[in-house]
């Protein structure tokens, strides 16, 4: 089963990106793919090409291929890809990365459209009057500073409380720039750290001189990292990559000279992909579940040929230690949010047994959401996961020892995410966390709690099954109890995320950043809605927005109905609808306006409002094609039949 | 490795960079004859130099090159 061949030492610029599998013959394809007569069918290729591993020059290549700019977004769209206009600003040279980032920017589904404001011109053109980048109307900043544009001018022997304001007072400079890129351009706004180029003075001695450089560059990174924490901006923490990595893989002092390039060339691939993966998070792309493999990926050895005895695991051998260490990283991913579910070709009898008999297993069966052990293909087995979780196929990243398998499922299934792992067990953490597919743009008290939440599902799902017969007993059995309020500062990290990742139960798929959501909140004339459910196993968590705005003539239109899928089917809709009228009636609104926007992942919806007892009405004129329009006038509305008991907050 | 080795080599490097198989190079072939041989995609080409050689340019022999020749005369003293 465990069939690994020896791979020929990699030159550094193409280890770089090793989780992504080798192409065999990356310049065939690529002559291949420039022959397709359709752009959209040269985009489609570049997207798959931008999936195997590649050095900058490839990254070109790739990118020429793609040309993005002569493709319409909707096109764009249509491919799977998700348009975003990101604009750069910066104090060092940037461009020479554009190539890379847009493949990166590829290999993560996003369409980047990039523009960068003129060298070292940050400050005029966030502060001063309108440029190109205004009309551009970027949805993501980056704001790319260097060691260089952070000398404080502060003489070597300054003392600590000298050199905290000097860095306090930089640190706020920065912070009302970001302020100016919210409102300017009403973008999610991200920092990069700032990278420790100065070769230190001291030595060892470095950090107990508060105004040495090293010290310093510390100091101004935690300061801004605070900031941010503060403010709700993202981290483009180069700092600590370059740090993990070390500086003569990303840097070129000679580069530094000739043209102001920061990051070298070299690693363009590996920065492009580690601002994609922010810029993918922020748009809802992240992956959300990790599916393991369990023979020699969890465990060495083959459980059902070695058995509970002769699997190696934990204590005793320093394999059996890396496995378990393994399992805690997996496990810690659990912790944070992401959904753990295990497909393994076992007798799940002999896989069950190794979770619940042996001692040194780490990982639990309550922290898997689905666990599949059987004889099945893989990818049969991981379209099953995916549709038991409720979650997209392309949510799911596959983690599996074996290079057959891996390939299997590539081919079968190319939206999931399946990394090259090392030979040695003892890389296979750091792999995973090298390939960035978790990449978070918040984290709440709600992501802390869905793994129990998924496996709580599980444990409704056998409810279902077996207590109850009949659907309305299951439903009654379940006591849920629905808290339904106006969405409140507090909740606006958890919506802003629910509004970019909720795919299927969203009406409109519209993406919203934090302060486009504030914006409708402070706004008297509309209605916003935040829904917690908890039932009798436990709290879900906040699992549903409505975001309505007045339409004219005493209506109200639901611009946003989303709900998170590991609720569906319990009548929530319902219930909420009955929140909604009463928040509406206490506007004086008189009917409520849905839209349902197709898309290839919210067929499930398309008859939402149908259901909900609203009218069809003809589309507005220049409504977008597709889309359906229904009417809810007040003064019939009957609230349907449903299982949960509403609390509402003040409305 | 002989001056028509590297400029055959060089020659491949070029492809790659600019991406177009119908370039030829010859000793007198500078920026002016090359579309995108612009500042940046320079830099291109003296990273990917570097790669396929093997080699590692100092600054000050980045300011010398004019045309293809000198850097051939570049590659060539450094793999001598």
């Amino acid at each position: 089963m465990d069939q690994q061949s020896v791979q020929p030492p990699q030159a550094p610029e193409e280890a770089d990106l090793a989780w992504l599998p080798a192409h065999p013959d990356l310049s065939a394809a690529l002559a291949a793919a420039r022959r397709l007569p359709q752009p959209a069918e040269r985009v489609r290729a570049a997207a798959e090409l931008a999936g195997y591993r590649h050095n900058f020059l490839a990254a070109g290549r790739i990118d020429r291929l793609a040309s993005l700019d002569a493709v319409p977004p909707a096109e764009l769209r249509g491919l799977g890809l998700f348009p975003l206009r990101l604009a750069i600003l910066a104090s060092h040279t940037v461009d020479h990365l554009f190539p890379a980032l847009r493949v990166a920017g590829l290999g993560r589904r996003l369409a980047l459209d990039l523009r960068v404001a003129p060298y070292g011109q940050y400050r005029q053109v966030l502060l001063g009057p309108p440029t190109e980048l205004d009309e551009f109307s970027p949805q993501l900043v980056l704001l790319a500073l260097d060691e260089a544009e952070f000398q404080l001018g502060l003489p070597l022997e300054a003392g600590e409380a000298e050199v905290e304001e000097a860095v306090a007072r930089r640190v706020e400079e920065v912070r009302h720039l970001w302020r100016r890129a919210r409102e300017r351009y009403g973008a999610t706004v991200v920092q990069q750290t700032i990278v420790n180029t100065a070769p230190p003075l001291f030595g060892n001695f470095e950090g107990l001189v508060a105004a040495a450089p090293g010290a310093l560059v510390e100091r101004l990174n935690a300061g801004l990292r605070r900031a941010a924490r503060e403010e709700g901006v993202l981290l483009l923490d180069l700092a600590w990559q370059v740090a993990r990595d070390g500086a003569a893989r990303w840097l070129d002092p000679v580069r530094w000279h000739q043209a102001k390039q920061l990051v070298s060339l070299r690693s363009a691939p590996l920065y492009g992909d580690l601002l994609a993966r922010v810029a993918a998070a922020v748009a809802g792309l992240s992956r959300k579940c990790l599916v393991l493999d369990l023979d020699n990926t969890l465990w060495g050895g083959v459980i059902g040929d070695d058995g509970l005895g002769g699997i190696v695991l934990g204590q005793g051998s320093a394999a059996g230690e890396a496995y378990a260490g393994f399992q805690r990283y997996c496990g810690l991913l659990g912790a944070r949010g992401v959904i753990l579910a295990v497909c393994s070709k076992n007798d799940e009898a002999n896989a069950v047994e190794a979770f619940d008999k042996h001692p040194e297993m780490v990982l639990r069966r309550d922290q898997i959401a689905a666990f599949v052990a059987n004889w099945t293909d893989k990818a049969a087995n991981l379209r099953d996961i995916a549709a038991t979780l409720n979650i997209g196929i392309d949510s799911l990243v596959f983690v599996d020892d074996n290079p057959a398998e891996r390939a299997i499922v590539r081919r079968e299934l190319p939206m999931v995410a399946v990394p090259e792992l090392p030979e040695d067990v003892a890389g296979y953490a750091a792999r995973l966390a090298e390939a960035g597919y978790f990449e978070a743009a918040a984290f709440t008290a709600d992501d802390a709690q869905r793994g129990r939440q998924y496996a709580l599902n599980a444990e409704r799902q056998r409810a279902s099954q077996t207590s109850s017969t009949d659907m309305e007993g299951f439903l009654r059995s379940l006591e849920m109890v629905m808290d339904a309020a106006p969405i409140a500062p507090v909740d606006l990290a958890r919506v802003t995320q629910l509004t970019n990742k909720t795919n299927q139960f969203n009406l409109t798929t519209r993406r919203y950043t934090e302060a486009e959501i504030a914006q409708v909140m402070e706004d008297p004339s509309s209605v916003t809605l935040r829904v917690r459910l908890a039932d009798r196993f436990g709290d879900n968590g906040l699992i549903a927005v409505v975001l309505a705005r007045p339409a004219g003539e005493g209506a109200l239109a639901i611009d946003t109905w989303l709900m998170s899928c590991r609720v569906l089917g319990r009548g929530v809709e319902r219930a909420m609808l009955q929140s909604l009228v009463r928040a509406a009636s206490a506007r004086g609104a008189r009917a409520l306006i849905g839209v349902y926007r197709p898309t290839a992942k919210n067929g499930m919806v398309s008859d939402h409002y149908a259901k909900l007892g609203f009218e069809p009405m003809p589309p507005p004129p220049g409504a977008e094609d597709g889309a359906t329009f229904w009417r809810l006038e007040l003064d019939r509305f009957v609230a349907p039949e449903h299982f949960i008991s509403i609390m509402e907050g003040v409305a | 490795m002989t001056r028509d080795a590297i400029m055959a080599a060089l020659t491949e490097v070029f492809h790659e960079v600019f991406d177009d198989d119908s370039i030829t190079l010859a000793d007198t072939t500078t920026a002016e004859d090359i579309a995108e041989w612009d500042s940046q995609t320079h830099i291109n080409l003296i990273l990917a130099a570097e790669m396929r050689f093997g080699v590692r340019f100092r600054t000050s022999e980045l300011d010398g090159l004019k045309n293809v020749g000198d850097f051939v005369s570049v590659i060539e003293r450094k793999l001598a």
